[in-house]
């Protein structure tokens, strides 16, 4: 596995260091928010650990995957609010 | 229909009780098995930090490793469509796993309190962050303040520090008389002193007891928290707060199965058996008591599904040691009842379906409150608003159906019970 690895996160392309959840990566990335909520507030990682489910991002075009449980792959492309 | 894996033990949850019954289940010729939904092995406790396994587990995996048991992750367990059959699911689809034994480490998750401010981006568990940066998120130069109660709070403050994180608040809600108490009971536990002392010299001048936060606010996202102190309310500039009070069990897997519970709890005899025969249960789920009540419990349980119960019954001692300590815990930390008071009409109660405070107001049980509002009844299936609404309302926590995460439609067109 490379050390480091490359994702694109709607427009952004950031390197993060391997091993990085997705969701570590959406905020290193400067965003807070993974998602809006039913009524359309911005949601990020509540849990850290897959119970929540506020991370929920789409991940190369699976829609609500839990960001914080999905280590980066190098190409991957996120997107929030999806 | 999926083929079916056989095991004569099967653990649930790699965490410290799971890795320690794993190993202690094997007897040299059984089939032992080992799943786990997180991407490594670990639990929450040793989960790898960037990148780097704890030592501990390394040492336990690889010990695993060489008798043959490999650490299956990322396997949710989401259904027990018959007697000693699982179904698990994958990023790949679900798969059946048939066993003799069941050992349960499902572990715990943090309590989460609402307050205003708290579905704010960058509002998070405390040990939400920590498993955050520990998956690779940045701290540095971040200004966080470290909040809620228990012993977790002082180790996350001095692990953001270790990692360039600025915390800049430490609020324990337990009152100072408590938790001198229970610096006194650490005495008779050796092994925690040089933990207790580093962490007390790392971050134990920061600590606010009798202080806990009562609003966090911003724009888009975590700006600043007010927090209420034994001095005053007094007004913090963050960007992360990490809030959470302590830990409740996950259980969903053993009431699934029909295990008898108490408060959530679940029960278990001497030899960590449940009242279902063939279940056992160690760890957090039978009752918060920390790593080395996990381990011990978990090694009993393992020795007495593998039919060892002389063994097992060596090890209880040990265990009624830590039983103590987990003891001392639950009423050292134990929420306060002004933690209720800090929910406001407009003040979002279930996340996931949006609810508010308000719209809870007229429910007198959970299960109305679902019916009317949704509450609880999102995809986290109230894990979050459970506890919550339980602190709050009352409320007991309502029954529990498969799937026990949501899963991808097509893992539920080959549901039928199986006889294979």
């Amino acid at each position: 596995m490379p050390d480091k690895i490359t994702v694109k996160i709607d427009d952004t392309t950031i390197v993060v260091l391997a091993g990085t959840s997705v969701a570590a990566a959406i905020l290193n990335s400067g965003r807070a928010k993974a998602r809006r909520s039913v009524i359309g507030e911005a949601r990020g990682p509540l849990c850290g650990m897959g119970i929540c489910y506020e991370c929920r991002a789409s991940v190369d075009g699976v829609v609500h995957v839990r960001s914080c449980m999905v280590p980066c792959a190098d190409g991957m492309v996120i997107e929030t609010d999806a | 229909m999926p083929e079916v894996e056989k095991y004569d033990v099967l653990v649930v949850g790699a965490g410290p009780a799971g890795l320690s019954a794993a190993f202690n289940a094997f007897t040299g010729s059984n089939r032992v098995g080992l799943i786990d939904d997180n991407p490594a092995a670990g639990g929450q406790i040793y989960r790898p930090s960037q990148g780097k396994t704890h030592p501990w587990v390394g040492m336990s995996v690889a010990l695993l490793d060489k008798v043959g048991i490999t650490v299956q992750c990322g396997l949710s367990a989401v259904d027990a469509p018959d007697p000693g059959i699982l179904a698990v699911q994958s990023f790949n689809g679900k798969r059946l796993l048939r066993y003799e034994k069941l050992i349960l480490c499902t572990g715990a998750r943090e309590l989460f309190l609402p307050f205003p401010g708290w579905t704010l981006p960058n509002a998070m568990g405390v040990g939400g962050l920590q498993a955050l940066v520990k998956s690779g998120l940045d701290v540095a130069g971040r200004r966080i303040v470290v909040a809620g109660s228990g012993p977790l709070l002082l180790a996350v403050a001095d692990y953001l520090k270790k990692h360039d994180g600025l915390v800049v608040g430490l609020f324990e809600q337990a009152p100072m008389a408590s938790l001198k108490q229970f610096g006194l009971s650490m005495l008779g536990y050796p092994s925690k002193w040089m933990q207790g002392l580093a962490l007390g010299a790392s971050v134990g001048r920061m600590l606010r007891a009798d202080s806990w936060v009562v609003e966090a606010g911003g724009r888009s996202r975590v700006e600043w928290v007010k927090a209420r102190t034994p001095k005053g309310e007094e007004q913090i500039e963050c960007e992360y707060l990490a809030c959470a009070y302590g830990f409740v069990p996950s259980n969903e897997l053993a009431v699934l199965l029909g295990c008898a519970t108490r408060n959530g709890f679940v029960t278990v005899d001497d030899l960590q058996q449940t009242s279902i025969a063939n279940v056992y249960c160690a760890g957090e789920p039978t009752g918060i008591g920390g790593v080395d009540l996990s381990t011990t419990e978990g090694r009993i349980a393992g020795l007495a599904a593998s039919g060892r119960e002389d063994q097992a019954r060596s090890v209880l001692g040990r265990r009624e040691r830590w039983r103590q300590f987990a003891a001392n815990l639950d009423t050292t930390f134990a929420p306060r009842p002004e933690l209720k008071d800090l929910v406001t009409p407009e003040t979002i109660v279930c996340r996931c379906e949006d609810v508010t405070a308000a719209r809870l107001s007229s429910p007198d049980c959970g299960r109305a409150a679902k019916l009317h509002t949704r509450c609880g009844m999102g995809p986290c299936q109230g894990r979050i608003c459970g506890p919550a609404t339980k602190f709050l309302y009352g409320w007991d926590q309502g029954s529990v159906r498969p799937p026990l995460y949501p899963v991808p439609i097509a893992a539920l067109a080959d549901s039928e019970p199986t006889n294979g």
